[in-house]
């Protein structure tokens, strides 16, 4: 896919007061002179902040690393982590198409997608608040078939389901992660034939859905408030 | 002020990890002859050594190793059971046979050619058969390389990349489609100009070489990415599809645009320069060249003096030479009369001006920019340093110069020696040099102190210091000259002088200096025999002679024109800043009625009846290098005896540039349309950046 930076772009980026913390803190990981190392983390969060990344963004990040901004546009435009596109402003939906999924009905929730959000991927949905695309592997085979929803893995999907999730979504709620059948995690279809004592068994919800509960920030735009901030590598 | 790390040196690999290595002579069987090569060294240069050429596309020997073209795959015996890219290994990761025997490294077995044929196949897929529209051809690295490797066929069935032409500016013309992402472009901006404007965007099939957002290039140097693509994604421009490389005459030479004597080739169709290219030369360009250098050429059509001119009733019209020489001789019989010697003469032409004007009693001059340089002391106008002490530098003192516009080559040097850890101290107005610098100060004052405070480096460090003509163009330019000596002599450095004609080294050598001041000489003078010089104004009322190559503004003015050779139209020698001697050979004829030099010193001292004592070029030089034997050291940098200034006291002033405008410096550069738009193209830059700031 050819990955270049979108036509529409915004006037300015900042990041929030926190994030500008949480940024320079990133910088101080590394020796001085090589700080050009943080561009991945900072160009990570500045697409937590706001979505997607912008240029002013991606100019932005390698001023305060001191890099040249075509180097920060090789990066940027290498991964496809990286949306250089506007996302939904609710979601932006990651539906995984590679084998496991796609045997188990990857495709049907593309055809989801493409009827509820937008006809073609990383296009904005016609209210602007949701977006989709076809992702590789996310490693959630054992669940298939799968999409990533901002942080949080929704995982033995149906059509239905995913219907369902979408339109939630699009109402502003962020529905819980995790198996949507019923399941606890990976356990086989007719239950746990081993390891049926041990941390975790007797919880409603599997211990990665606890976090998400926890921490609330499976579709929130990330501000840098949500968790303090830590810099244990300088106390060395 | 330290400016910001955006020009790519990294603080923490800067201090002396380069030269630390000790040698570690390693054996190694290359094709069955063995050799002892340095460690150190990567196999494909090992295998250079051995005599035996890899194929290459993204290896560069003066740029850093990329590896992602995959051409140069070896087979290292009883290494891992696939070949090895011999260009981003080093000869000491090999490791010995079990029996002690020396590493064997083969480069023509059947794995190395399957190898070979394969990454051909697959740089071949995206690669357009253009071959016959493509001024690449015949000159191509891929063209040639498909010949040994290619197949005649291909396997790919699937729909081709398609790819969009960027806009890099009036230089660099681009077909992407031919582009094999060697990055090679990419390197040598980055690494060598110094300008982190072009990069790879994008991944897998779909990774493409970009400017920033579209960006034309500003670096003075790009025209060397023509010369370093290996395939013709990046042409050159102005030379498009006009020839084709073999069927162009090709003459080694040197350039005149600035003062180094970049070694060049200039190519010719007939009677037409159809480019110019750069050649290696360790010594002085490596084996880049400016774009002035290398984009000059369309001003060696233009504006050209190829008839003689005389004036008459305030207006210049076509005469003849006999006419033109006989009123030179009324003109000149009994008159007081003065030499100009201008910017791109070669030395035979000033010496053959300075015998004839001092043999009817004048005298001549070349320092026409007011440079206060003493032509009794090389150590002074020339300097102790060579353009390749530069290399191993530690610290380096620029003085009143911006060497991006006075000598980008040797700025890239300096660069060179940053990157491996220099300091760079300058004095001077703050300029974007391409790589971080100590701001020292403005002006006479900053030198004071920088004396007072700098002290020599420990050990066998070097240091360099280079003085630009702006400093010493004022009327204490000798006391700034001796200072700045003073500044080399305490910190034990060497001295560059940089000079920004490439006349000057050679006329100081020859002593074509008067001792009085050049603008009351010129004022006294009746007749001033002008030689090439556009860069001085004359006053109306005196007589001028112009001899020159153009029509420009030393023609103007003048009272009598002879049309002369240009500097590649004729032999000549040509001291470069560094005081080293080159001989330039001619490339094409002059235009029409135009001839060289000395030639037209020559008929005009028969007209004379002052015959000079010399019948052709080499009479001309063998009386030159008779007196002046320095001349005759063809590329050597003669030492000079250090012989220090008396220091003088100093004015309280900045120092200001030699150049401001560097893409017309000269009546060549004036005369052409691709420098007169870069010009444009780098006032605009330079606009649109003080609005935007």
């Amino acid at each position: 896919m050819l990955r270049r930076l979108h036509p529409d772009q915004p006037e300015s980026f900042a990041f929030s007061p926190e994030n500008q913390k949480w940024a320079e803190a990133q910088m101080t990981k590394y020796p001085e002179g090589r700080e050009a190392s943080a561009i991945i983390p900072l160009l990570w969060r500045a697409q937590e902040q706001e979505g997607w990344l912008s240029r002013p963004a991606i100019e932005l990040v390698a001023d305060m690393l001191n890099m040249a901004h075509i180097r920060a546009l090789e990066v940027a435009t290498f991964y496809f982590m990286f949306q250089l596109q506007p996302v939904g402003s609710a979601a932006h939906v990651q539906v995984c198409g590679t084998l496991s999924c796609m045997l188990c009905g990857a495709e049907d929730l593309i055809e989801v997608c493409k009827e509820r959000i937008s006809p073609t991927a990383h296009t904005v949905s016609k209210d602007g608040k949701l977006s989709w695309e076809e992702v590789e592997c996310l490693g959630a085979c054992a669940n298939a078939p799968m999409a990533q929803i901002g942080k949080d893995y929704y995982e033995d999907l149906s059509s239905e389901r995913f219907a369902e999730l979408i339109e939630d979504l699009r109402n502003g709620s962020a529905p819980i992660p995790g198996p949507q059948n019923g399941r606890f995690s990976v356990e086989p279809a007719i239950g746990l034939t081993s390891l049926l004592e041990g941390e975790g068994a007797g919880s409603a919800v599997n211990k990665s859905v606890a976090l998400a509960k926890k921490f609330k920030d499976t579709i929130k735009k990330i501000d840098g408030t949500e968790a303090n901030l830590s810099v244990n590598w300088e106390k060395q | 002020m330290l400016m910001n790390s955006k020009f790519g040196r990294f603080p923490a690999i800067q201090k002396g990890s380069i030269g630390s290595i000790m040698a570690d002579e390693r054996k190694v069987v290359i094709d069955e002859v063995e050799l002892e090569v340095d460690g150190s060294m990567t196999l494909i240069q090992a295998c250079e050594e051995a005599g035996i050429e890899i194929p290459r596309f993204c290896y560069h020997e003066r740029l850093s190793i990329a590896g992602n073209c995959r051409m140069c795959l070896v087979e290292i015996v009883g290494g891992p059971p696939k070949p090895a890219a011999s260009c981003a290994m080093q000869v000491r990761d090999l490791r010995p046979s079990p029996d002690g025997q020396p590493p064997v490294v083969k480069t023509n077995s059947p794995m190395v050619k399957k190898a070979r044929e394969g990454v051909m196949e697959f740089l071949l897929i995206n690669h357009p058969l253009d071959c016959p529209i493509c001024d690449q051809g015949g000159e191509c690295d891929l063209q040639d390389q498909a010949m040994a490797y290619g197949v005649d066929f291909s396997r790919f069935r699937e729909a081709k990349r398609a790819s969009d032409d960027l806009d890099l500016g009036p230089l660099v013309e681009t077909h992407m489609t031919r582009c094999i992402s060697c990055t090679r472009c990419v390197r040598f901006t980055t690494e060598v100009a110094g300008a982190s404007q072009m990069g790879q965007t994008g991944r897998g099939e779909d990774s493409e070489i970009t400017s920033y957002l579209g960006e034309t290039l500003e670096s003075n140097l790009q025209g060397n990415i023509i010369d370093l693509c290996p395939v013709g994604a990046l042409t050159s421009k102005p030379y498009s599809f006009t020839a084709r490389p073999w069927e162009l005459s090709k003459t080694e030479t040197i350039d005149v645009m600035d003062a180094l004597g970049s070694n060049i080739r200039v190519d010719t169709k007939g009677r037409e320069v159809m480019r110019i290219m750069p050649r290696n030369h360790d010594g002085i360009n490596e084996e880049w060249i400016s774009d002035k250098t290398r984009f000059v050429w369309d001003g060696l059509r233009r504006q050209r003096l190829d008839t003689p001119y005389v004036r008459e009733n305030g207006k210049l019209r076509v005469a003849t030479w006999a006419e033109a020489l006989e009123r030179a001789k009324s003109a000149i019989t009994d008159k007081k009369i003065f030499g100009l010697v201008g910017d791109l003469v070669s030395v035979e032409a000033t010496f053959a001006l300075k015998q004839l004007i001092e043999g009817l009693g004048g005298s001549v001059e070349c320092r026409l920019d007011q440079a206060r340089l003493p032509s009794d002391n090389r150590s002074a106008y020339v300097g102790t340093a060579s353009i390749a002490d530069i290399d191993t530098a530690k610290t380096i003192y620029i003085i009143g110069s911006n060497p991006r516009n006075e000598a980008p080559t040797l700025n890239t040097r300096i660069r060179k020696a940053w990157l491996n850890g220099a300091e760079v101290k300058l004095i001077g107005e703050p300029c974007d040099l391409s790589y971080e610098y100590h701001h020292c100060g403005t002006g006479r004052k900053s030198l004071k102190d920088l004396i007072k405070s700098e002290t020599s480096l420990a050990g066998d460090q070097e240091s360099v210091v280079i003085l630009g003509q702006g400093a010493i163009q004022d009327e204490d330019g000798l006391s700034v000259l001796s200072n700045v000596m003073e500044l080399a002599e305490k910190t034990g450095s060497k001295f560059l002088n940089l000079h920004t004609v490439a006349s000057r080294v050679g006329a100081l050598d020859i002593g074509a200096v008067t001792n009085g001041e050049l603008s009351t000489e010129i004022a006294n003078a009746d007749v001033i025999y002008n030689l090439g010089a556009d860069e001085i104004e004359l006053p109306e009322r005196v007589f001028v002679i112009y001899q020159g190559s153009h029509g420009d503004r030393g023609a103007h003015n003048a009272d009598i024109i002879f049309p002369a050779a240009a500097y590649t139209e004729e032999n000549g020698i040509f001291v470069n800043t560094e005081g080293r001697a080159q001989l330039s050979s001619r490339a094409n004829f002059a235009p029409g009625e135009a001839k060289e030099n000395w030639a037209i010193f020559r008929a005009l001292s028969e007209e004379l009846s002052n015959n000079l004592p010399f019948d052709n070029l080499s009479q001309l030089r063998a009386l030159l290098v008779g007196l002046y034997p320095n001349l005759e050291q063809i590329d050597e940098v003669p030492l000079n005896e250090w012989k220090p200034l008396k220091a003088g006291k100093m004015l309280e002033r900045d120092f200001l540039n030699a150049i401001d405008n560097f893409y017309l410096t000269n009546p060549i550069a004036r005369a052409s349309s691709v420098m007169a738009e870069l010009s444009a193209g780098a006032k605009a830059r330079n606009n649109s950046k003080v609005a935007a700031e």
